[in-house]
C-alpha cells in the first residue's frame, strides 16, 4: 500500500475561472512557437534562418554550452520570424504552419529492449530531452548525469490547474511506455498522485506515494522534500505528465507528436473549459470570443508562476494552461483603510475569512508597496519544506553562498517561493530572489 | 474622491523626475499611497498579491491601541478628580479631561515623529515608512501624563533617528523605537519619569490636591513598602484604575487589543503566551524566595500591574525586533517576562522591569535566531545519513 502525505502547510487561492471538463477540438492555430526564454539558463544558437522549410522534430535551435540538447518544431512549415529582444537576445522562434504535417523519423521501439544510450539519444534527437528538467537549479537535465530518482507529479495544484485525472484518462498506454524509458535512465521513479487519483495506481514499474492538502502539495518540490530530499552533491530530475506522454509515442509511433490538452481559465474568461492543441500553438485562435470586457493579461502557466503573454503570443514549453485576468492599474481610495469586502486576503485583516467558500476576480494591482521584511510567520504558514524561507531568502539577499547552500538552496525552485511571494505583505519578490540565488550557485559550481 | 485623485494627478508631474518640485517626490508619494492604494501591477514573479500591505497591518494595530488609548484618557480624568476630591465628575468630565491632557502627547508624538521620518525620507529618496504610525501611538500611552511635551518631541526624534532611521528604517532596526522614546526619557529625565507625583495630572505642583492622596503607582508603594492594604484590589488592577502610564494600567482594555493582534494574526501568540508565563514563573519564584517587599504582590498581580501587558502584548510582539523564528518566539517572549519581573523585584532603583527586559532581549533576538536557524541546518544535514 503506499504511504499517504498530508500537506498541512499550503493554501489553495479562490480565484474564479475554473475549466469545466469538457474538452473543445478547435481548429489548429497558424503559427507556433518555440521561446528560448522558457528555458532556465540556456544560451540558445540558431539552427534555423527565416525562410527554412521544418518539419515536425526539426531542430530549431540547441544549447551551446551542451550542443547534443536540440529544441525542436512541434509542427511542419516555415520559419517565419525570429523575435529577438534587448541586446539581440532570442525570444521566438515562429512557424508558419504547412496544410500536411510532415515528420521527422527517430527511432521506434519497445524501450524495455532499448539501451540507455539508445533512450538518450532519441530523447536528444526529437528534442523531448528539454522536458526532463533537474533539481538542484530548476534546468534542463545535464544527460551525462545519472539522477538519484525521477520524480513525477501527475496533479497539479495551483490556482486553477489542469485536472490530470481528465485529461490523460484515454492515454494511459503512452504514459507507460513513456514511464518504461525513463526507467532506463534512473534505477527509481517517484509517481506522485492525489489522494482521490486511481488513474495512476496501474502503471507499473514505478513507486506510487499519494498526497493530499493545499497548494503546494502537487509543486515537485514539495514532493521531492517529503520522500527522498535533495542532499548536497544528490541530483533529481523531473518531468511533467503530458511531456512523458509525448515520450511515449516518440517511442511507439518514432515521431514527435505535441498534441496535448490545456486549459483555459481565469475570471476574464467567458467559458473556461479544456483545448485540444499542439504544442508551442499560438492563443490566439483559441482565446478569441471567449474573453469578457476590460483591460487583461494573458498568462502561459497560472497566476502565480506563469509568463505574461500579450493575446497574439504562445503557449510556452512547459506550460498547460492559460489564464486571464484583469489588469489592476487602478487606484483604490483609501483602499488600506477601508473595510473592503470584496477583497482576498489570507490574513484576517480584510473580512474575506468570514467567506471561506467565496471565489473572487482576483487581478494583477500590487496591493501596496514594496517594504523591508516586517511580518514573521507569515511565508511559514505556506511553506511545507523543512527549509526556513526568510532565511533563506535573506541568505541569497546578502549574497552568502554558504549560508545558502546549508539553507536549502539545492531543494527550491522559484515555484516554491511563489505562495510566499503572494502572501507577502513586504511584497518581496521572493521568486525573483530565489532564481538570483540558483544563478549564483550555478555560476559558483562551475 | 475623484476631485482628490485629479488634484493628485495634476501635482504628479511636478514631483516626478524632471519636474520643477522633484525633491518633493518622497513626500508626494506618502501622500498619495496614503490616500490610494498605487495603481501598480505585479511584473515579475506572482501574477496577483494578497491585499494586505504594511499600511493595513500598521493600522490594525492602531486599532487594537484603541481600547487602551481610551480607558487611557477616561482614567486620566478619573485619577485627577479623584485627587482633587471631586465626587461629581460624570463619566463624560472625566474622558474630555482625560482627552485634552492625551490628544497634546499624540500630536507631539505624531509631529515630531513624521516630522523626522519626512525629513530622513526625502534625504534618502524613499517612502515614508509605514512603522510610525504604531510607534507613534504607543509613544504617548508609556509616558506619564504630565511629561513635559517638549521632552517627548525629543525623545521621539532621537527614537526615530536613533532608533529606526540610522539602520535603514522600518524592518532594519534591532530595539523597538517607541520603547527607545521611553527609556530615552527615563535615563535623560530621571524625575519626570518615576516617583509617586507623575502619574496624575497637577499632582507635581499640589493645586487642590486632596491631603495624604498619593499618586504612586502600586509598584512604587511596593517598592517603598507600605502596608498591604494600602494597595489596590486586584480588580481595581485588572481593570485599571489606579495610577501609571497613559495606556498601561487596563488590562481589560490590552487584553482587547490583545485578542484584536491575535485573531488578526499580527502579533505572535506564542511570544504573548510564553512571555506571561515566563513572567508568572518568576513571580512565582520571588514569592517564596521573598527578596524584598514583593511578597505583598501575589505573583497573579505582578502581570496585571505596570507595564507587563502592554508590554508583552504590544511591544515584545513588535515583529521586527523580536525574535523572528517561530521557536525562538518562544525563548524570547519566556525570557522577556522572566526578566521583566526579575529586574521588578529585585532592582530597588527601578519600580519596573518591562522596558529594561524588553530592550534587552530585542538586542539578544538575534542571537536566539541564530541558534534556532543553527538547529534547523544541523537537522537537515542529519538526513544525509
Amino acid at each position: 500500500m503506499s504511504k499517504i502525505f498530508r500537506i498541512k502547510k499550503g493554501l489553495d487561492i479562490p480565484i474564479l475561472g475554473d475549466a469545466e471538463k469538457t474538452v473543445i477540438k478547435s481548429k489548429l492555430s497558424k503559427k507556433y512557437a518555440l521561446k528560448p526564454t522558457d528555458f532556465q539558463n540556456l544560451t540558445p544558437k540558431l539552427k534555423v534562418k527565416v525562410g527554412h522549410k521544418v518539419k515536425v522534430g526539426s531542430p530549431l535551435f540547441f544549447d551551446k554550452y551542451n550542443p547534443e540538447i536540440l529544441f525542436t518544431s512541434t509542427v511542419s512549415g516555415e520559419v517565419i520570424e525570429i523575435n529577438r529582444g534587448e541586446r539581440r537576445r532570442i525570444l521566438e522562434v515562429v512557424v508558419k504552419v504547412d496544410e500536411n504535417m510532415d515528420y521527422e523519423n527517430f527511432l521506434k521501439g519497445d524501450p524495455d529492449k532499448l539501451s540507455k544510450e539508445e533512450i538518450i539519444k532519441n530523447l536528444l534527437d526529437s528534442g523531448l530531452w528539454a522536458s526532463i528538467r533537474q533539481r538542484p537549479y530548476e534546468i534542463i537535465a545535464n544527460p551525462k548525469d545519472t539522477p538519484k530518482a525521477i520524480f513525477i507529479s501527475t496533479f497539479d495544484t495551483s490556482p486553477l490547474a489542469v485536472d490530470y485525472d481528465f485529461i490523460l484518462e484515454n492515454e494511459m498506454n503512452n504514459f507507460q511506455n513513456g514511464v518504461e524509458a525513463l526507467r532506463k535512465l534512473s534505477d527509481k521513479i517517484y509517481l506522485n498522485t492525489h489522494k482521490n487519483s486511481t488513474l495512476f495506481d496501474k502503471i507499473k514499474d514505478v513507486e506510487i506515494n499519494k498526497f493530499d492538502g493545499k497548494h503546494p502539495a502537487g509543486n515537485i518540490g514539495t514532493q521531492i522534500n517529503k520522500i527522498s530530499p535533495i542532499n548536497k552533491g544528490e541530483i533529481v530530475w523531473h518531468i511533467n505528465p503530458q511531456d512523458i506522454i509525448f515520450i511515449g509515442r516518440l517511442f511507439s509511433k518514432g515521431i514527435y507528436d505535441a498534441k496535448k490538452i490545456i486549459a483555459l481559465t481565469g475570471p476574464q474568461i467567458e467559458n473556461p473549459q479544456y483545448y485540444e492543441i499542439i504544442s508551442g500553438a499560438n492563443i490566439e485562435n483559441i482565446i478569441k470570443n471567449n474573453i469578457k470586457e476590460g483591460n487583461s493579461r494573458y498568462i502561459s502557466g497560472n497566476v502565480l508562476t506563469g509568463t505574461d503573454i500579450s493575446r497574439d503570443k504562445y503557449l510556452s514549453y512547459y506550460h498547460s494552461q492559460i489564464t486571464v485576468i484583469l489588469e489592476g492599474n487602478y487606484h483604490a481610495f483609501l483602499g488600506w483603510a477601508l473595510p473592503n469586502f470584496n477583497k482576498f486576503s489570507v490574513s484576517r485583516s480584510f473580512f474575506s475569512w468570514l467567506t471561506p467558500k467565496k471565489k473572487y476576480s482576483l487581478d494583477s494591482n500590487f496591493n501596496g508597496g514594496k517594504r523591508a521584511f516586517v511580518m514573521t510567520n507569515q511565508y511559514e504558514k505556506v511553506f511545507p519544506f523543512d527549509i526556513m524561507p526568510v532565511q533563506l531568502l535573506k541568505s541569497i539577499i546578502i549574497n552568502d553562498i554558504d549560508a545558502m547552500e546549508q539553507l536549502g538552496i539545492y531543494e527550491v525552485a522559484e515555484e516554491d517561493f511563489a505562495l510566499c511571494e503572494f502572501v507577502c505583505t513586504s511584497k518581496i519578490e521572493a521568486q525573483k530572489i530565489i532564481r538570483e540565488g540558483l544563478n549564483v550557485m550555478i555560476k559558483e559550481m562551475n | 474622491m475623484k476631485a482628490i485623485r485629479r488634484i493628485l494627478d495634476n501635482i504628479k508631474p511636478h514631483v516626478q523626475k524632471g519636474g520643477k518640485f522633484e525633491k518633493f517626490h518622497s513626500t508626494f508619494d506618502s501622500f498619495e499611497t496614503f490616500l490610494f492604494v498605487p495603481d501598480e501591477v505585479t511584473k515579475n514573479g506572482t501574477h496577483i498579491r494578497d491585499c494586505i500591505d504594511l499600511k493595513r497591518t500598521m493600522s490594525v494595530v492602531v486599532m487594537a491601541l484603541m481600547p487602551a488609548l481610551f480607558f487611557g484618557m477616561w482614567n486620566t480624568g478619573y485619577l485627577h478628580f479623584l485627587s482633587i476630591g471631586e465626587t461629581n465628575a460624570s463619566f463624560f468630565d472625566m474622558f474630555f479631561y482625560g482627552l485634552f491632557k492625551v490628544m497634546p502627547l499624540i500630536a507631539v508624538s505624531y509631529i515630531a515623529g513624521l516630522g523626522a521620518e519626512f525629513v530622513f525620507a526625502q534625504i534618502r529618496g524613499h517612502e515614508v515608512n509605514e512603522g510610525f504610525l504604531v510607534s507613534g501611538m504607543i509613544i504617548p500611552l508609556i509616558v506619564p501624563i504630565d511629561v513635559p511635551l517638549w521632552m517627548l518631541a525629543v525623545a521621539t526624534i532621537f527614537s526615530v533617528i536613533i532608533g529606526k532611521e540610522v539602520f535603514g528604517g522600518t524592518g532594519m532596526n534591532i530595539v523597538n523605537p517607541a520603547l527607545l522614546a521611553r527609556a530615552f526619557l527615563f535615563f535623560a529625565y530621571p524625575s519626570k519619569m518615576s516617583g509617586d507625583k507623575i502619574w496624575i495630572t497637577d499632582l507635581e505642583n499640589g493645586k487642590n490636591v486632596v491631603d495624604g492622596f498619593s499618586g504612586a503607582t502600586p509598584l512604587g508603594d511596593a517598592t517603598a513598602n507600605v502596608a498591604p492594604s494600602a494597595l489596590p484590589s486586584t480588580l481595581e488592577m485588572f481593570l485599571g484604575t489606579i495610577p501609571g502610564s497613559v495606556g498601561e494600567t487596563s488590562v481589560l482594555a490590552i487584553l482587547i487589543g490583545a485578542f484584536i493582534l491575535i485573531y488578526t494574526g499580527i502579533a505572535s501568540w506564542k511570544i504573548i503566551l510564553s512571555g506571561t508565563l515566563g513572567g508568572f514563573i518568576m513571580a512565582i519564584l520571588m514569592y517564596f524566595l521573598d527578596p524584598s517587599s514583593y511578597t505583598q504582590i501575589m505573583p497573579c498581580q505582578h502581570l496585571f500591574l505596570g507595564g507587563f501587558a502592554f508590554g508583552i502584548v504590544f511591544m515584545a510582539t513588535d515583529p521586527v525586533t523580536a525574535s523572528q523564528t517561530e521557536k525562538g518566539k518562544w525563548i524570547y517572549g519566556f525570557l522577556v517576562g522572566f526578566l521583566a519581573i526579575l529586574v521588578r523585584v529585585l532592582n530597588p532603583a527601578y519600580p519596573e522591569g518591562m522596558m529594561l527586559a524588553i530592550l534587552l532581549m530585542n538586542v539578544f533576538a538575534p542571537l536566539i535566531d541564530y541558534y534556532v536557524v543553527e538547529g534547523n541546518i544541523k537537522k537537515r544535514l542529519k538526513r544525509a545519513r
